[in-house]
């Protein structure tokens, strides 16, 4: 962390509010974002207790495990969550626009253009928190191996047809979300954090309650204030008036209401079970459904707040302007959903438990890359985020105050003209370091010659970008009196060095990793149903 | 070194006096060993820990009550898996242990499963020293101790421990196992999770070389205490255990090393003043005294660690404390320990502007005015 995020953090100590730590939106944010709100019952593994989905706001759809061992139960609450996520998804399929990709021609070996489809936008899912965004990959590891009755007739405990289809769909977004600056899968505490800086800990800003209070706290109160009652406040039942994010919940909650009502409702099941006549068993169908409601009443109570507190965060955030290159990641996020919807219709199998090594030095790659051109692109969008770099010695701003002409040695001279600049920024520069400045979007590089006084006049050696003629174009070469801002790091991230294809990894990595195999399910053992 | 008698009852008499009269001392649980190792350097939480003074007691006392809690879900899942490993004599727990740590030592079969009740924990610590003696009378067979009591001596004073179990094996070897509910899913499990894990068990590797020591001092040779502890956890999503063996060697170098830094509590005890006492019963302002009386060095890191934290967090706010900010935040602002003095240097209102720390914060104060003022515009 900067030592200008720490002022920021020191400053909303001291007036009780949040500081900007951006001064645009550096995330993408959809039209029609999906919200999701689970929880997750306590020392299971991937046993959802219920959540609340949806598009609008006003409308979620509420879906709830009353009895959370219960394998069938929970297998209903996939199926439903698969009824609301897949049509979403389905939703950004279908509209394309014709883009190029260049491929390796697979008969000459030459790098080809090849005309594509690319999705013209993605579907975007939100949920509250770090902890959620592990939940989605959980939920999608436990259910991509999931043999459906159609797929396979003998499997034991068939799940619901359209379940493997989700475990794959909340797979892709689990992973894309480890991707620096991707924004299919969102965790609303980190973007908001992103953006704002509070009087407390990046720890305690894991509570997305408090967070809010202290970006937006009530009328009258200060942040402190308002993100420490969101923290303990409890009400005359001892329950958290503002429950936590989830999707864990707080114990006082399942063992003072959940747990009593599940049991009423484990009793009421098994009452109605042992109905002896169709009046009894009415009547026992109607306790049943009570008790059923009553667990998904409190399962509203718990999420309802942390629902409202999602679109709470993304009604600030939309006050925010989306930074320039925003759009560019967005494009990426479109190639990687699209690249997935072709990869499911094309019938492949699911993602594997482990990636052969080919595919995760790729993933590797692929984050270190998005990481650099995130870092890098951030700071060029958001002047904040700049002064961060700039107080690093990475970049350095000030005003020209002389042009010389000058061009290069050789057949043909080139124009290399040289431009002091007058900073009072520090920068880190060695000997013809090359350092860069985006002039219209496109990085323009010059060299580091010479600097005077102590360093508060550097003196630049412009390369490139000043077309072909002897006589730099117009506009190309900063003028005398122009603000400029130079960068030590490149404005466009170089991929690495090209990995060999799957079916030729060495030996040393443990060989090719032979035909795709569909894995095996999980075996399911007799304890998940109580 | 054995402290002379005299002064060991000394300092349990005055720990006792500090519990509070009747106050049953506490077990160093697994928080406690967890706040250790977050927080070493903290007096309040050494004596209270040390005196085995109940903390989520006396924070509720002090009107700033922990957040700590089980589910009940949890505590029967985890008490059903751990009943599910040690079923059946420890079978399964035993051929785990075999498969994962000791494969050339015949496979077990009909171990010996010593029973350990004894009255109170001093009374289950001897007696699970007894059966540790014993097991080193029976070479070549497995023994699992189920829930043994382990003393360690933690800056000055016993702390008691109850580890999941040992295993001795047949080479007379013990192996520490740690039985946990978080899943281990596709061979991996969460790592912070594992290294609390990991943390804990080392605090029992030390405290059983501790014992090792001792029947080593008896004439025969001390038995191994193996630096790879089991990690036993549910598979996947099922209930069946899966077992993975732990090399805990750096985390008992660091335990080891944080407990012989530890300051003294009997220093700590001789600098209260007289008649001090953290029991829950009294009067909360006296209550407050008697804990502010106690240096505390509050951070972040604390609050899920230590059950104390909320009380400590709010004092530290009220001070203006920078660390009550994070750490790394304290590192960079040199001297400057609280957020007015540090937002004052910013301001250029006070400090010295040849302190290097005070000059980066006018510039990184300058910097950030220029950005926002150019993003109004």
């Amino acid at each position: 962390m900067s030592l200008i995020s720490t002022l920021a953090r020191l400053e909303a100590v001291s007036t009780g509010r949040a500081q900007p730590a951006a001064t645009v939106r550096h995330r993408h944010l959809g039209d029609r974002p999906l919200v999701f709100v689970p929880l997750i019952t306590a020392g299971e593994a991937g046993a959802p207790l219920g959540a609340l989905v949806g598009t609008d706001r006003d409308a979620p759809r509420l879906l709830a495990v009353p009895q959370p061992r219960d394998r069938d139960l929970r297998f209903a609450f996939l199926a439903e969550l698969a009824d609301v996520v897949l049509p979403y998804v389905d939703s950004y399929a279908e509209a394309v626009e014709a883009a190029e990709r260049t491929e390796t021609d697979p008969e000459t070996g030459k790098r080809v253009k090849v005309e594509v489809d690319l999705c013209a936008d993605a579907p975007q899912l939100i949920v509250p928190s770090r902890a959620g965004i592990d939940l989605v990959r959980l939920l999608g590891r436990s259910t991509r191996f999931r043999r459906t009755a159609e797929q396979d007739p003998e499997a034991p405990y068939p799940a619901p047809p359209r379940v493997p289809l989700l475990g794959r769909w909340l797979t892709h977004f689990g992973e894309r979300s480890r991707v620096p600056g991707s924004s299919l899968l969102l965790a609303m505490t980190d973007v908001l954090g992103r953006h704002w800086v509070t009087g407390q800990s990046t720890l305690e800003d894991q509570h997305l309650g408090a967070l809010l209070a202290w970006i937006d706290p009530p009328q009258g109160v200060t942040g402190a204030e308002a993100a420490l009652r969101a923290e303990l406040e409890r009400d005359a039942q001892g329950q958290l008036t503002c429950p936590p994010a989830g999707p864990a919940t707080d114990p006082a909650f399942d063992n003072k209401l959940l747990a009593p009502a599940i049991e009423r409702y484990d009793r009421a099941r098994t009452a109605l079970a042992a109905a002896e006549d169709g009046l009894e068993a009415d009547d026992r169908l109607g306790a049943l459904s009570a008790a059923e409601r009553e667990i998904r009443d409190l399962v509203l109570s718990r999420t309802r707040p942390t629902w409202d507190a999602v679109w709470r965060g993304l009604d600030l955030l939309r006050e925010l302007p989306e930074g320039a290159r925003v759009e560019e990641r967005w494009t990426r996020d479109r190639w990687s959903f699209t690249g997935h919807r072709d990869r499911v219709l094309a019938g492949e199998p699911p993602q594997p438990r482990r990636d052969d090594a080919v595919t995760a030095a790729n993933k590797l790659a692929t984050r270190e890359r998005e990481q650099a051109r995130l870092e890098a692109q951030e700071a060029l969008d958001d002047p904040l985020v700049m002064a961060g770099r700039r107080l690093s010695g990475e970049a350095f701003a000030g005003e020209v105050t002389d042009v010389v002409m000058a061009y290069s040695e050789g057949k043909r001279p080139s124009p290399r003209p040289l431009v002091t600049v007058r900073t009072d920024d520090r920068p880190h520069l060695g000997e013809r370091t090359k350092v860069y400045r985006s002039l219209g979007g496109k990085p323009q590089s010059a060299e580091f010659v010479a600097d005077e006084e102590d360093g508060a006049y550097v003196v630049l050696r412009i390369l490139d970008k000043m077309g072909r003629g002897k006589e730099p174009e117009p506009g190309s070469v900063p003028e005398k009196g122009d603000r400029v801002c130079f960068t030590l790091f490149e404005h466009e991230q170089r991929g690495g060095a090209k990995l060999p294809d799957p079916e030729e990894t060495p030996w040393t990595h443990g060989g090719p990793p032979g035909e795709l195999t569909l894995e095996a399910a999980d075996p399911v053992t007799e304890e998940d149903v109580l | 070194m054995p402290l002379p008698r005299t002064r060991g009852t000394a300092l349990r008499q005055r720990l006792a006096e500090l519990r509070g009269p009747d106050v049953p001392a506490k077990a160093l649980d697994a928080r406690a060993l967890a706040a250790l190792a977050a927080n070493p350097g903290c007096a309040r939480r050494a004596i209270l820990d040390g005196a085995g003074v109940n903390k989520a007691a006396l924070a509720s006392a002090l009107g700033a009550p922990s957040a700590f809690g089980q589910s009940q879900f949890a505590l029967t899942r985890g008490n059903a898996f751990e009943a599910k490993v040690k079923a059946d004599g420890g079978a399964e727990l035993l051929r785990l242990v075999h498969d994962k740590l000791d494969r050339s030592a015949e496979p077990p079969a009909d171990a010996r499963v010593p029973d350990l009740t004894a009255a109170g924990p001093r009374g289950r610590t001897a007696r699970t020293e007894l059966e540790l003696r014993e097991a080193a009378g029976h070479p070549g067979a497995w023994t699992l101790l189920d829930h043994p009591m382990l003393a360690l001596d933690v800056a000055g004073s016993p702390a008691f421990l109850e580890p999941d179990a040992v295993v001795v094996h047949p080479d007379g070897s013990w192996t520490v196992v740690e039985i946990k509910s978080f899943p281990l899913l596709d061979g991996s499990a969460d790592a912070a999770k594992v290294g609390a894990a990991a943390r804990q068990a080392a605090v029992y590797v030390l405290a059983l070389e501790e014992v090792a020591a001792r029947l080593g001092a008896e004439g025969a040779p001390a038995p191994r205490v193996r630096h790879r502890v089991l990690l036993v956890c549910p598979r996947d999503f099922s209930n069946l255990p899966a077992a993975s063996a732990v090399d805990i060697r750096k985390q008992r170098a660091v335990t080891a090393r944080q407990l012989t830094r530890l300051t003294r509590i009997e220093d700590i005890a001789d600098a209260l003043p007289e008649g001090t006492c953290f029991s829950p019963e009294l009067p909360s302002d006296e209550l407050t005294a008697a804990v502010e009386s106690v240096p505390a060095t509050y951070a972040p890191e604390c609050l899920s660690a230590c059950e104390l934290a909320f009380h400590c967090r709010a004092r530290s706010r009220q001070e203006g404390a920078v660390t009550s900010l994070g750490r790394p935040l304290r590192a960079e602002l040199g001297g400057l320990t609280t957020v007015e003095d540090v937002l004052a240097a910013a301001r250029g209102e006070a400090g010295d502007p040849d302190d290097p720390a005070v000059a980066a914060l006018r510039r990184a104060a300058a910097l950030r005015a220029e950005a926002l003022e150019a993003a109004c515009r």
